[in-house]
């Protein structure tokens, strides 16, 4: 396959994923809003522009960190050309420039998604539709992924598919953990009151894990054991352990096909020590916010050794 | 159903009002069908199109908005006798213009004979002297031919246009194909039509066939596009996912060891055969335009080294120059050794000072156009200009002839539309598309019809308005 089409359908997928978490994102902070008051709102807005590294581009046009505000801006912002609309339309774009790597159901659930995302972000979202809206976002992000899993061959554009996909997860799940932690930091010390753990069901939420830690948990709360979940439980489909099981698998597919290995493996087998081999006991006594840092760190540079390595670019 | 004027022959109704026989089993089941409901398939019509991407940009449109070439869900019918017929001239004429590419850029015998003059293809910026001496491998030039055909009468077809570079569209008559019988199974199973779909299996074989000497057994095709934002882009997507060939950009190209070798995600790997869908202006670099990125360094080398099959080849434009066209009835003669079947529409060559002085007398009759230009851009259309654009249209005329051909307005053939009025005949015209390789010549059946969407308007060009029609050769 070309260089230039692996570069493509690796960044459509990332951008598809990026999208869907941010939607999750948005409803996480849009439900813990509700639910506290205006100046808990108000940090809960603020953090979900850190988490997705805009809160400064925002400062630059916007004063305040009301709800309707920082939606419109992250969703589809004049200002913010990472907004979600954009992610879709590069998608889509990718997608027409990757066309013939990629199945009929797989063009039509990205162009249909980017149609739909365009007609309802034509105009500001109220806040009585923004859960419907972020709700759609999601769900054309999962039918573009369904219909990759249905239809497309299991070859080297299914693993750059792959690969996108979980880099970009990987990253999302790391960057949300790591901004709601320092967030939570002051809290520790309130173990166990309710405030507390509303702040903590808003992690979980932020990566639709609520339901299966409180199956895994049976109602327990606590710091240790959410970040245990997130980060190393191979289970759970956001979690880090979970992106990188995946990642070795379509690396080492590649591997397969192509006859060898290079520096992509070698960095992917390097952070996926750092990250397996590790308890939840030896990370918090590394410290989170350090781990997680050297995480993205990781990461990214397994990214850029893949594109390297499939020469991507010309 | 509003009436077919007499003046022009209706495909589809017979000026007394009776069907003719094409259209008998299409209008029994449509006199069968619910308006309303027809109505609403229309614009699910419009939704299949939309969804499945089937769009073209327009040239010179800023925003760059992804169009839809409007689609009308009457079919253009033709009966298995008349396509017999059809098909037999258009082969002919597919034959004699290869044999016209080759011996341009060989002897010349044609113009020794003093059949055809030679600065009729020495002035033409189509003209390569890059080809003079160099046959292609397999010895086809025009590997995928688009004959525009217009009809006047029952028997009556005449060539508009020969398209001998790359002609674009047969994805529109694939997916006209699908969208019929994803909207009206049934008519299907009613009304026997000969199968379209073949067309992407057949071209893939086509262009294998015309691998370079020394090709692996399977050579590796690929569809060279512009990119996206070429108005045939998804023509170009469509093709290469349906042929199994990689599609590829400028960018992806290189010249490594003596091969045109693609960038992939083990290295670079040779191509044998690319079907470019690049114009030859940017195909090199270092032999044409030098700002070209669309194209790549060095292929030209490669080519003339026998180690690559360019489809078309290279200088084929020369074919479609509209002075080239009127002798064309002398270039198949004098090449098949047989009359031609298919009839030119007649032409008056505006570098002939006498057949000036005829065309800027009747300049309100005729259509003029450039000699080298294409897609309805710059021509005139006498009877349905204003005074001011006739007087325009004639400066430009007199200040340089030798740009310009001028043909009657002719009566087009009308075929029904679908308008929310009910049927309304509109003028038409056909682009079947042919395949020529060393193993023969092949024609899909039909082709792609374009319509002229405006009451009377004789303009198909879907860059102006025109819009589309699945065309049914019958199976009888």
């Amino acid at each position: 396959m070309l260089g230039r089409v692996a570069n493509g359908i690796f960044w459509m997928y990332r951008y598809l994923e990026r999208a869907e978490n941010t939607a999750r994102l948005l409803a996480a902070g849009h439900r813990m809003s509700l639910t506290r008051g205006p100046d808990a709102a108000r940090e809960e807005w603020r953090s979900v522009l850190t988490t997705l590294g805009l809160l400064q581009r925002y400062k630059a046009h916007h004063e305040g960190f009301n709800g309707a505000q920082v939606c419109d801006f992250v969703l589809r912002g004049k200002a913010n050309e990472q907004n979600v609309l954009s992610m879709f339309e590069r998608a889509r774009l990718n997608a027409r420039t990757c066309r013939s790597a990629i199945t009929l159901e797989v063009w039509e659930a990205v162009n249909e998604g980017w149609m739909t995302l365009r007609d309802m972000l034509a105009r500001p979202v109220r806040e009585a539709s923004l859960g419907g809206a972020l709700a759609a976002i999601r769900r054309e992000s999962t039918l573009a992924r369904g219909a990759t899993h249905g239809s497309m061959m299991r070859n080297e554009i299914y693993s750059f598919a792959r690969a996108g996909t979980f880099i970009e997860r990987a990253d999302n799940t790391a960057r949300i953990l790591d901004v709601k932690y320092y967030l939570l930091l002051p809290s520790l010390a309130y173990v166990g009151t309710a405030l507390d753990t509303a702040q903590w069901d808003n992690v979980l939420r932020s990566l639709s894990g609520e339901r299966a830690y409180r199956w895994l948990n049976a109602g327990r709360m606590n710091a240790r054991s959410i970040a245990d979940f997130v980060i190393l439980d191979e289970r759970f489909p956001r979690s880090l352990a979970f992106c990188y099981g995946s990642l070795r698998e379509n690396l080492a597919a590649l591997a397969l096909l192509h006859g060898r290995e290079g520096a992509a493996h070698e960095l992917m087998r390097s952070a996926d020590q750092q990250l397996t081999g590790m308890s939840i006991e030896e990370i918090f006594d590394l410290g989170l916010h350090q781990f997680l840092g050297q995480f993205i760190i990781r990461n990214q540079a397994v990214a850029t050794a893949i594109s390297e390595q499939y020469r991507f670019i010309g | 159903m509003t009436a077919p004027s007499p003046a022009q022959f209706d495909e589809m109704l017979a000026p007394d009002g009776s069907v003719r026989d094409a259209y008998t089993d299409y209008q029994r089941w449509l006199s069968e069908q619910d308006t309303g409901w027809m109505r609403r398939k229309g614009a699910e019509a419009e939704t299949f199109f939309r969804r499945t991407g089937i769009t073209f940009n327009v040239y010179g449109d800023d925003d760059g908005e992804e169009r839809l070439i409007p689609f009308d869900m009457v079919p253009r019918i033709l009966t298995g006798g008349e396509w017999r017929r059809l098909s037999r001239g258009i082969e002919q004429r597919v034959s004699a213009l290869n044999a016209l590419m080759h011996d341009l850029y060989h002897r010349q015998e044609i113009v020794r004979s003093g059949r055809l003059p030679e600065r009729l293809f020495r002035d033409n910026k189509a003209w390569l002297p890059e080809m003079v001496g160099f046959t292609p491998p397999g010895g086809v030039y025009t590997h995928i031919v688009g004959i525009d055909l217009v009809r006047t009468g029952p028997e009556e077809f005449l060539v508009l246009e020969d398209n001998a570079r790359t002609p674009s569209g047969v994805s529109y008559m694939l997916e006209n194909r699908e969208t019929m019988m994803a909207m009206f199974p049934e008519l299907f199973s009613r009304v026997k039509v000969q199968p379209v779909s073949n067309y992407p299996r057949m071209l893939a074989k086509s262009l294998a066939a015309c691998a370079p000497k020394g090709s692996p057994e399977r050579p590796t095709v690929a569809v060279l596009t512009p990119g996206i934002y070429n108005s045939a882009y998804f023509e170009h997507a469509f093709l290469a996912d349906q042929m199994g060939a990689e599609l590829v950009e400028g960018s992806d190209l290189r010249v490594v060891d003596g091969r045109v070798q693609m960038r992939t995600t083990q290295g670079f790997q040779p191509i044998d055969v690319l079907y470019r869908r690049v114009d030859d202006d940017f195909l090199d670099p270092l032999t044409f335009n030098p700002t070209s990125v669309l194209g790549v360094p060095g292929i030209m080398d490669v080519y003339r080294a026998g180690r690559i099959t360019i489809a078309n080849a290279p200088g084929t434009g020369v074919a479609d120059d509209k002075a080239i066209y009127s002798f064309m009835p002398e270039i198949v003669e004098f090449y098949t050794g047989e009359k031609p079947l298919l009839g030119n529409v007649q032409t008056w060559r505006c570098a002939d000072p006498e057949s000036l002085r005829y065309v800027l007398e009747h300049l309100a009759e005729l259509v003029v156009k450039e000699v080298h230009g294409s897609g309805g851009y710059g021509m005139l259309i006498g009877p349905a200009a204003s005074k001011r654009e006739l007087e325009a249209f004639r400066a430009k005329l007199t200040a340089n002839p030798a740009n310009y051909i001028a043909q009657p307005t002719l009566a087009l053939s009308t075929v029904p539309i679908f308008t929310q009025q009910g049927l309304a005949p509109r003028h038409v015209d056909l682009r079947p598309f042919v395949l020529v390789s060393p193993e023969g010549i092949e024609i899909t059946p039909g082709g792609l019809t374009r319509v002229a969407l405006k009451k009377g308007s004789l303009v198909v060009n879907s860059s102006q308005g025109g819009g589309t029609k699945d065309s049914w050769v019958l199976d009888d």
